[in-house]
């Protein structure tokens, strides 16, 4: 599921991989938890998901200020078409 | 309990299904945020409530796990629709059209 997310990354336009990246990182956290139990270590790996859970935060949000101040990106003129500025 | 854990973990897979495949699917920046904000969070919740049901019959020391785990859950669900809404209004800030049906 996360390889399908993969593809996301390569979509229109630069918001639509910063939507991706973010869904990518509350992903992480549940295979962090996942692999947590799998291997019978969950007091570790909890703390690490915690901390992959402020940072998926803080650099949603300061991207998100990044990119709200560029003009130059104009997303609507490849949302049709597929290409990649 | 195991059984409540297993129920929880695939309703979580199954919305995490259901916002893979919209944000893949949908045709605009804004539905796809839309996808991507309730989907994510919801199903990030109830796995992780699997997974205290899972870890809570196991002996000594889970309710320190539980209650870390029940904090992550309390961030994920401040934090996500927070950036989910800053993302939109970058979006929103950076000129992006709504898609339209008859526009192509």
């Amino acid at each position: 599921m996360l390889l399908v997310l993969v593809l996301a990354i390569k979509g229109p336009t630069v918001i639509d991989r910063l939507v991706a990246v973010n869904v990518i990182g509350t992903k992480s956290i549940v295979l962090l938890l996942f692999a947590g139990i799998l291997f019978g270590q969950l007091d570790m790996f909890v703390d690490i998901a915690l901390g992959y859970g402020l940072l998926n935060y803080i650099v949603s949000i300061a991207a998100s200020r990044y990119y709200q101040h560029r003009k130059c990106l104009e997303p609507e003129h490849t949302i049709g078409k597929g290409e990649v500025s | 309990m195991d059984i409540l854990a297993g129920i929880l973990i695939s309703t979580g897979l199954i919305f995490f299904l259901g916002t893979t495949i919209g944000l893949l699917r949908f045709p605009d920046f804004y539905s796809r945020m839309h996808a991507a904000g309730k989907g994510d969070t919801l199903s990030t919740v109830v796995i992780l409530l699997g997974c205290i049901c899972l870890i809570s019959t196991q002996g000594d020391l889970s309710w320190i796990l539980g209650l870390k785990i029940l904090l992550i859950i309390n961030f994920i669900f401040i934090g996500s629709p927070t950036a989910t809404h800053a993302m939109m209004d970058a979006g929103n800030k950076a000129g992006a059209k709504p898609w339209k049906k008859d526009a192509d």
